[in-house]
């Protein structure tokens, strides 16, 4: 088990080198995975343009479930499931999208996503970027060991531990509250162990240089290896809000109240009890994606990197 | 736990108050002090995470492995049970659906998705304008909440007007499946909605893959004269190897934990026909309240993918040699 988790995250160490070299040559998010080696140079002009044709056609067959999801939050109910299928509604339905808001408290599902995403988001930062402090900063007895704990429980199934949480939270009282989904999710090792992989990277002659000129520890974190590490913090930041945001299963377990529910609750009920609206359905699953798509592609270079970089998260 | 609970307790014992007790020399008293300080700075560090790690991860993972061996529901005390749960196993009808059902989704999942993600790397490592763009998007479907690919997959598998079966009727296919809808499909459809939504995280890690490979390798194939084919059977296939590895447990992993987009897909139906194990540990515990049955099947999905991972890491260790 040691050794098989210590060859992992080597495996992962030395993808990082790669991560960080992609982000040192430039701030272009096209750049991040610049070709290096293994590519093959396309010479012809007829070559370019019947490669973009292939590339074009692939990239609708894997988007084209999300343009059915656009066109049919468009439509009238009767409309969505057609034969033939229209790509293009008839009559643009715009009233889907001031309607639905009516319907179910969307907007109250919206604000509870963005308070548990944002609150999780913020206490795992900062909690694991300290801790990845301590783990790669700091010599003393004990801490590799400390470590390796925190890996093995990244590869024990979340499955498989979720019972005893139950009980745990059932006893404290705290089920039905966002308490617990942010105690849960807050304090991941997935965080620690990402920023830790960073840090290690990060020469220790820039922080005996501070040291020296009299900072202490936790001078050397806020000053030296946060401002360093502003790729990395981006990485965890986004990573964990689109976890947190996209996350069904914690708030389908813990949060039974409507007031609560979030995004992901209240678009599955929403199926249940309204099934045969149709084109209402797609336009809540649109709205339920559009904040993803915003954040992605502002940092969609930080997503990259930090899966390239960690590999972890499956 | 407790060596961690000891050390920091003699961290704390030994304060700084009375050094002389242990040694007389300053100059050792001096080592020890900055030793006893590191610990101190260390576990300063450490603590605000690790104080929510340890109550609610470690603690829990250790309860899971107790737990399992307790007779202990929502309505009963906790006793003893020794493998009393595991032999209750071996008869349950719905955990012999279940592990099947698992081991069937893992055996077309993993496999389609490895071939598509390392197609997907290999067709997107190109020096090409705005391939940048087409990777993004490629990988955007893992991103996308799971309830909207979820909902959205169900309608497009609808049987009877859903576009899927429109496309299979237009090529000629008459008897087009039922999908979500029948026993022996619903689980092929829970298939390919999961291979769409993974291979571009996949394909993202096989692109890291394929750009560590130095070109020199693929410059002197070329002088000994290889074509493109032996090229990516020679060169780019052995060079991947460790990702592929990577690749292969992490997507053998997921695949035995799935449950969130099959349970928000089909719930498991119709019947039991996408059953699989992490369904059954909510539906005995969560909603049963059978808290040591429940994980004792949760004990086993943890054996499943320590094996595999094992396995797959004893495989890549005797083709290295």
């Amino acid at each position: 088990m040691s050794t098989l988790t210590s060859d992992l995250s080597s495996e992962i160490n030395g993808d990082i080198e790669l991560g960080a070299g992609g982000a040192n040559g430039s701030g272009d998010g096209r750049r991040v995975i610049a070709p290096r080696g293994g590519r093959r140079r396309i010479r012809s002009r007829v070559g370019r343009i019947l490669m973009y044709v292939v590339l074009s056609v692939l990239l609708a067959v894997v988007l084209l479930p999300f343009i059915w999801m656009l066109s049919s939050s468009l439509k009238h109910d009767a409309e969505v499931l057609t034969v033939p299928i229209q790509w293009i509604p008839q009559t643009f339905v715009w009233s889907n999208y001031s309607q639905i808001w009516q319907q179910v408290p969307m907007a109250g599902y919206l604000m509870n996503s963005a308070i548990l995403a944002v609150v999780i988001t913020f206490l795992q930062v900062l909690t694991g970027s300290f801790a990845a402090y301590g783990f790669s900063k700091v010599r003393f007895p004990g801490r590799d060991a400390l470590f390796l704990a925190y890996i093995a429980t990244i590869a024990v199934p979340w499955q498989a531990y979720m019972i005893p949480q139950y009980i745990m939270m059932q006893n404290a009282g705290l089920t039905n509250t966002f308490t617990a989904l942010i105690l849960l999710q807050a304090f991941g090792a997935f965080g620690v162990f990402l920023m830790r992989q960073y840090y290690v990277t990060i020469p220790d002659e820039l922080s005996e240089a501070a040291r020296i000129d009299g900072l202490n520890d936790y001078g050397i974190w806020a000053r030296i290896i946060l401002p360093l590490s502003k790729p990395a913090l981006a990485s965890l930041a986004l990573l964990t809000f689109v976890n947190t945001w996209n996350d069904y299963m914690g708030p389908f377990i813990y949060l039974s109240s409507n007031s609560l529910w979030t995004v992901q609750i209240g678009l599955r009920s929403f199926i249940g009890q309204y099934s045969a609206q149709y084109a209402m359905i797609m336009t809540g699953s649109v709205i339920s994606i559009i904040p993803i798509l915003v954040i992605f592609l502002a940092g969609q270079r930080y997503f990259i990197r930090g899966i390239a970089t960690s590999g972890m998260k499956g | 736990m407790t060596t961690i609970a000891e050390r920091r307790n003699a961290a704390q014992h030994d304060s700084p108050g009375q050094p002389g007790a242990a040694s007389n020399r300053p100059g050792r008293s001096k080592a020890r002090a900055l030793r006893r300080r590191r610990i101190l700075v260390g576990w300063s560090f450490i603590l605000p995470n690790f104080l929510g790690f340890a109550l609610f991860t470690l603690v829990p993972v250790i309860a899971a492995f107790v737990l399992a061996f307790m007779h202990w529901d929502a309505y009963n005390a906790p006793t003893w049970a020794g493998i009393d749960n595991f032999t209750r196993l071996i008869g349950d009808d719905s955990f012999h659906v279940a592990l099947a059902n698992t081991c069937l989704y893992a055996l077309g999942h993993v496999p389609l998705t490895l071939a598509i993600a390392l197609g997907l790397a290999l067709l997107l490592n190109q020096k090409l304008r705005g391939i940048a763009f087409f990777r993004v998007a490629i990988f955007f479907p893992y991103i996308t909440s799971l309830v909207a690919v979820a909902i959205v997959w169900n309608m497009l598998f609808n049987p009877t007007t859903g576009p899927v079966n429109q496309f299979l009727h237009l090529i000629g296919i008459a008897d087009a499946p039922g999908w979500t809808a029948s026993t022996t499909w619903a689980l092929p459809a829970v298939i390919i909605t999961s291979v769409w939504r993974d291979m571009g995280y996949y394909m993202v890690l096989f692109l890291a893959g394929l750009q560590a490979i130095p070109h020199e390798y693929y410059e002197a194939a070329e002088v000994d004269g290889a074509g493109r084919w032996q090229k990516f059977w020679n060169v780019t296939l052995p060079s991947l190897r460790p990702t592929t590895f990577l690749v292969l447990v992490l997507l053998s992993v997921s695949s035995f934990k799935v449950f969130d987009l099959i349970f928000v897909m089909t719930q498991g139906g119709p019947g039991r026909a996408t059953l699989v194990l992490s369904q059954l540990i909510y539906q005995d515990g969560i909603i049963n309240g059978q808290f040591g049955y429940s994980s004792a099947i949760s004990l086993v999905l943890f054996v499943i993918v320590l094996i595999v991972t094992v396995f797959q890491f004893k495989l890549q260790q005797r083709r290295e040699r």
